[in-house]
């Protein structure tokens, strides 16, 4: 076995690498740029190499930089993780020429692969389903339409090289394949240097299902289930399971043949994913196989019991696989959040800054990776409910605008799906976040969302569900009441407090009363609180009453309550009169009055904001790219009017409705806050 | 007898009443509440007691004998606020329009001799049209006698009024002699001439709001030291602010039961200076993450922003906070930064509360507008009120402190009892660029030469160390202790005794 290895990635990979390499005893060399010097990956690695300045492309893709690190550590085999230069074959052969191993795949298999054009047909030669499509290349945006046009209208432009929803567009019609062409040509040039796109049938209905498969160097191969990552945002996935509620037994088997099948064909030897389309009828074709350990692979290890990492690392190191297909069997049900640094109430923009909290919630181990003694955490072991959370920053932290927008891969595992949401939906409340817009309220709305509840989501999930974006939740009513009766008894608790300052005329002070009235999401519940020392009974004026239990204190960002029995968990800010609390992906102004204090409150006029409507203002901050209109220009809707670059990706901001320009604030060039007028309209 | 009680509670009714229900009514339809109203949301339930609740005028102008309201225009009395005594006065603007009468006048001036002598503190509710015409020179008289024991409380008990509809004219210095303002967006106004005169005067058109609503005096004027949204929202907010206040110069600052440990640790605060010298970073997380609970009450939030003063709590105890904010201006000191905190390290000494200091600062802000606007009378101010303040301070220097202004800044000079600095600071007369272009001057023309002495200059004096062996910083520290190290401190100087020498009074460069 390897005595040292180096990890040639950053944030919670190579952290989540690092993990199984110290239980294995093996040290490890992290490798980091100039914005990550102060990187958790960095801390917890035994050695760690300066590779260069903050862009990527000046240090964590440049081979030649962690060749040299690779060299002053001596590390015998590299680790490359997801993204940078996993899938990179040039990688692969400048470590097989120094005689340093690849933890992945032969350079063989990377580059058979990593052509989706080349992969297509192989797959066919191995008997794997595929997707009706144009597997030559495109030449111009012209050429692209009269393709698009022979395959038949959806077609999905996709960039050879792609990945992770770069380089991708689907196209309705003539005009979106010229345009989605010319887009995808030039996001593949910047972001893969490759500008090879191809193009083919866009399946409707979609399911995005995973096989992972794993094989050893001496042609053995097995499947660990699937994934089930139907719920993407611009082909970026965000909620992943294992099992998928939508396989059955003979179709998850039939997948896994054909995988571990084309896996063998192009002699495989590490961990490795193919990926199928799934339409509403079960048929499956092949999308790409990904010649590296996935993001999502947390789901598998947790209903596997299965170390993918130690896998990789022991097939590296010429190990035969111990495992043979016999021994896997799918235990429970695991799903993965990703916490994303972008702004769902900003149409999901990247956010970047200082995190000014970040606290997840504990991690629990159990399930299938606890009997196996897999754990990577130091997590404490529960029964039937699993909490894991792969994460790369900390608070005090910095998300910086040059990588991926990922925080971390929140994961629980229950016996049942059901189990396993309720699990996920209490640890989403209990992950403190702050300093940066995040997608947390957004995963809390998705583990409430009837569809994904039922297990019925394709991958236009998302699109369908939040055409307009997301605007918060509603809770229904029932729930609001849970939380008056919890937000009622906190604000005496606090209000008691205040009450004991010193300095009070004695026998006069300030008797906190029983009765109160609260106010949230537009509903008012007028209730009566009898304490005790265990709690407090909150009595509503409809003669319902909830029992209240916390060892909340004035003061704690988070509550966590037992009402009447059922748990809830409240992320908590102390307002003038109440809390803003927030729970479930809602975001409540929660007041506290007394019944007087209420009566004259109603007596307040409603303020209403300043009217932006007629301004385009800055979603995020970032670089005037460019500007399209001129002052005094007659804009559509849906007009471009100018482009923003923020984290490397430009956005472009179109007229809401149709109007007449009247005032610029921005140029090219001008870096701009959020929230920074760039231009009035009429 | 069952007359006589029904009679008081008739008159009580009628008292209440104010100006009738018609013009209750108009007061809540612009969004007000009233007199009565606002008083209730203020004090504790059930703890206000009414004084002068039958008071009436003696005016005979103007046929003004015809009318005598009971009351006369202003509710005074005196109630609790968490148990604490305060007294209050509040105009009433359905009666007269709130106008002040020689009467009026008298019932303001009686609870505020009853503060005086009893140590609490006066809150006054502003909602007034000015002075009552038809009385005279009698009305001006009665400004003058609250003038006076507004000035006569200063330092004795702390004032705050609240503006909660008009307050023109004379009747704007009372509120601008007590410690602090507080006004409500959209219904209050403030000016000494309104926009009528200043047209004829002046020809500038500007509306009653614009003049002087709360986002005039809030960001631009600095006459009030904060804005709410409604009535309700600024009178629970002042219930608050009353939580941090002694109730007189003789009491200590209020403490009460709190739940976060003194002794917390907290490692994000060690990455809170970024890398980059010249790199922003958000003092108010350190401020919040410093005090209990988070909890931070903000004086002038939206002026001169490059400062930041406010109370918060260490180990339940009242804590004035002064700091520069690295986010605005580089958190240098000028002219409106400097007045806003001598103002404030001011009121905190006057009412001994202990003041911490967390100093981020590049220097004065250079510039003709500064040097012909008097920065340095004003800046003196600020230096001024650190040197005779004879309260507990601390001081602590996260990352720079340059030239004049460390000085300034609760320096260990100014009679700095605690000073701590983290191990970024830099205490230097200024920037090692700008030091060395001075220092080799000769050189100016060898950029490599230049870039080497800037080194140099950075590394003998772009820390704490060179400060620490001289004894003017008391201690370095780990940025995660710090909480711990400053409740400590403070913990330690609860018995501080100092006092300056005897004088009548300071002559501070006003």
């Amino acid at each position: 076995m390897f005595k040292k290895i180096l990890i040639a990635n950053r944030g919670e990979i190579a952290c989540r690498v690092i993990k199984t390499a110290r239980k294995m005893g093996i040290q490890t060399v992290a490798i980091y740029s100039d914005a990550d010097k102060h990187a958790l990956h960095v801390k917890m690695a035994d050695e760690a190499v300066h590779i260069g300045p903050s862009p990527a492309n000046q240090s964590y893709i440049v081979i030649e930089n962690v060749m040299k690190a690779v060299r002053e550590t001596g590390a015998e085999a590299v680790h490359p993780g997801y993204g940078f230069l996993s899938e990179n074959s040039k990688f692969a052969q400048a470590l097989a020429a120094e005689n340093v191993a690849f933890i992945g795949p032969p350079v063989g298999a990377i580059e058979a692969m990593g052509d989706k054009i080349t992969s297509k047909k192989i797959a066919q030669e191995a008997e794997v389903s595929t997707v009706p499509g144009y597997m030559g290349l495109i030449e111009d945006a012209e050429d692209a339409v009269k393709i698009s046009n022979q395959v038949g209208y959806p077609v999905m432009i996709k960039a050879s090289a792609g990945g992770g929803g770069k380089g991708m567009r689907i196209a309705w019609n003539d005009d979106e394949a010229r345009e989605g062409f010319q887009s995808s040509k030039n996001e593949a040039a910047s972001s893969f240097g490759d500008d090879r796109i191809f193009i083919e049938k866009f399946i409707t209905q979609p399911r995005h299902i995973e096989i992972q498969v794993l094989c050893d160097s001496h042609g053995n191969g097995i499947y660990l289930g699937e994934r089930e990552c139907s719920i993407q945002r611009r082909q970026q996935k965000v909620v992943e399971e294992a099992p998928s509620p939508f396989l059955d037994e003979a179709t998850r088997k039939a997948m896994g043949e054909q995988a571990v099948a084309l896996a063998l064909a192009v002699d495989y030897a590490s961990a490795g994913t193919v990926e199928f389309i799934v339409d509403g009828d079960k048929n499956f074709y092949f999308l790409e196989m990904n010649t590296r350990l996935q993001v999502e692979h947390p789901v598998t290890e947790l209903i596997t019991g299965v170390d993918l990492v130690e896998q990789m690392i022991r097939v590296a190191a010429g190990e035969k696989l111990s495992i043979k297909q016999d021994d896997i069997k799918l235990n429970g049900w695991a799903i993965e959040n990703r916490l994303y640094a972008e702004d769902p109430y900003r149409g999901f923009l990247p956010s970047i800054g200082r995190l000014t909290a970040y606290r997840p919630p504990a991690e629990i181990a159990a399930g299938p990776l606890l009997d196996n003694d897999k754990w990577q955490g130091d997590a404490p072991k529960g029964k039937d409910v699993a909490v894991r959370n792969d994460t790369g920053v900390f608070e005090g932290g910095e998300i910086s605008m040059y990588y991926d927008p990922m925080i971390a891969k929140l994961c629980t595992w229950a016996p049942t799906r059901d189990q396993a949401i309720e699990a996920m939906r209490v640890a989403l409340d209990s992950f403190e976040v702050e300093g940066i817009g995040h997608n947390l309220p957004f995963l809390s709305a998705v583990m409430d969302h009837p569809i994904f509840i039922k297990g019925e989501m394709t991958t236009a999930f998302i699109e369908e569900q939040y055409p307009d974006g997301f605007e918060g939740v509603e809770l229904p009513k029932k729930n609001l009441k849970r939380i008056a009766a919890s937000a009622a008894a906190m604000f005496r608790v606090a209000e008691i407090r205040r009450a004991r300052v010193s300095g009070r005329m004695d026998n006069h002070e300030r008797k906190v009363g029983k009765n109160w009235v609260v106010t949230l999401q537009d509903t008012e519940f007028v209730v009566k609180i009898k304490a005790d020392k265990k709690g407090s009974t909150v009595k509503f004026d409809d003669g319902s009453k909830l029992r209240v239990k916390s060892a909340w204190t004035p003061g704690d960002s988070l509550a966590t309550l037992d009402v009447s029995g059922e748990p809830l968990v409240l992320k908590v800010n102390k307002i003038t009169s109440g809390f803003r609390m927030r729970t479930r992906g809602a975001d409540l102004t929660v007041n506290v009055r007394t019944p007087r204090q209420a009566e004259l409150a109603r007596l307040m006029p409603e303020k209403v904001l300043p009217d932006t409507s007629k301004m385009l203002l800055c979603p995020m901050p970032g670089l005037m790219v460019k500007v399209d209109v001129e002052t005094g220009q007659e804009v559509q809707e849906g007009q471009a009017l100018c482009t923003i670059e923020a984290m490397k990706m430009e956005n472009i901001l179109r007229a809401e409705k149709k109007g007449v320009v009247s005032k610029i604030n921005a140029g090219a060039g001008d870096s701009l806050a959020v929230d920074e007028v760039i231009m009035e309209f009429e | 007898m069952r007359d006589i009680h029904q009679e008081l509670e008739d008159r009580r009714e009628i008292a209440r009443l104010g100006g009738g229900q018609r013009r209750i009514d108009s007061q809540h339809k612009k969004g007000k509440l009233t007199a009565r109203e606002r008083v209730e949301l203020l004090l504790d339930e059930g703890s206000f007691e009414e004084f002068d609740m039958f008071k009436a005028h003696r005016c005979t102008e103007f046929g003004m004998e015809a009318d005598r309201p009971a009351g006369d225009g202003v509710i005074t009395g005196w109630g609790t606020i968490n148990g604490r005594l305060v007294y209050v006065f509040s105009q009433d603007f359905t009666v007269f329009g709130g106008s002040l009468s020689e009467t009026n006048a008298e019932k303001i001036c009686k609870i505020m001799d009853m503060a005086m002598q009893n140590g609490a503190p006066v809150i006054g509710i502003n909602d007034s049209g000015g002075a009552r015409i038809q009385e005279g020179v009698a009305s001006l008289a009665g400004y003058a006698e609250v003038f006076q024991r507004n000035i006569m409380a200063s330092g004795v008990v702390p004032q705050i009024s609240l503006i909660m509809g008009p307050c023109a004219g004379g009747a704007v210095y009372s509120p601008a002699m007590t410690d602090f303002i507080f006004m409500v967006k959209d219904t209050s106004y403030m000016f000494v001439t309104g926009p009528d005169v200043v047209k004829t005067v002046t020809n500038e058109v500007v509306t009653a709001e614009e003049l002087g609503g709360a986002s005039t005096h809030t960001k631009k004027s600095s006459v009030a030291d904060g804005a709410f949204e409604d009535d309700v929202e600024a009178l629970a907010e002042v219930r608050r602010l009353v939580d941090f206040l002694p109730l007189n110069n003789r009491d200590k600052a209020p403490t009460r039961p709190f739940f976060d440990d003194p002794a917390r640790i907290d490692e994000s605060l060690d990455t809170l200076v970024p890398a980059n010298a010249n790199a922003p970073y958000d003092m108010k997380e350190l401020i919040t993450k410093l005090g209990d609970e988070g909890d931070f009450y903000e004086i002038q939030e939206d002026f001169a922003k490059n400062i930041i003063t406010g109370f918060m709590r260490l180990e339940g105890q009242t804590v004035g906070v002064v700091a520069n904010q690295p986010m605005v201006l580089a958190g240098c000191l000028d002219i409106d930064s400097s007045r806003k905190a001598a103002r404030f390290v001011r009121f905190c000494d006057a009412f001994e509360i202990p003041i911490l200091t967390l100093v981020d600062v590049p220097g004065f802000l250079p510039g003709t507008s500064q040097e012909f606007g008097g920065v340095i009378k004003h800046g003196a101010k600020l230096l001024f009120a650190y040197g005779e303040a004879t309260v507990p301070k601390v001081t602590l220097i996260t990352r720079k402190a340059y030239g004049g202004a460390y000085d300034v800044m609760a320096s260990k000079h100014l009679r700095g009892d605690f000073n701590y600095a983290w191990p970024t600071a830099e205490i230097a007369v200024m920037g090692a660029k700008g030091a060395t272009e001075i220092l080799y001057r000769s050189e100016l023309g060898d950029a490599d030469k230049i870039a080497q002495r800037t080194q140099d200059y950075e590394n003998r004096f772009a820390n704490p160390f060179v400060a620490a062996e001289r004894g003017f910083i008391d201690e370095v520290i780990q940025p995660r202790s710090s909480r711990l190290r400053i409740c400590r401190a403070f913990a330690s100087l609860r018995n501080k005794k100092a006092q300056n020498p005897w004088k009548k009074h300071d002559n501070i460069p006003l």
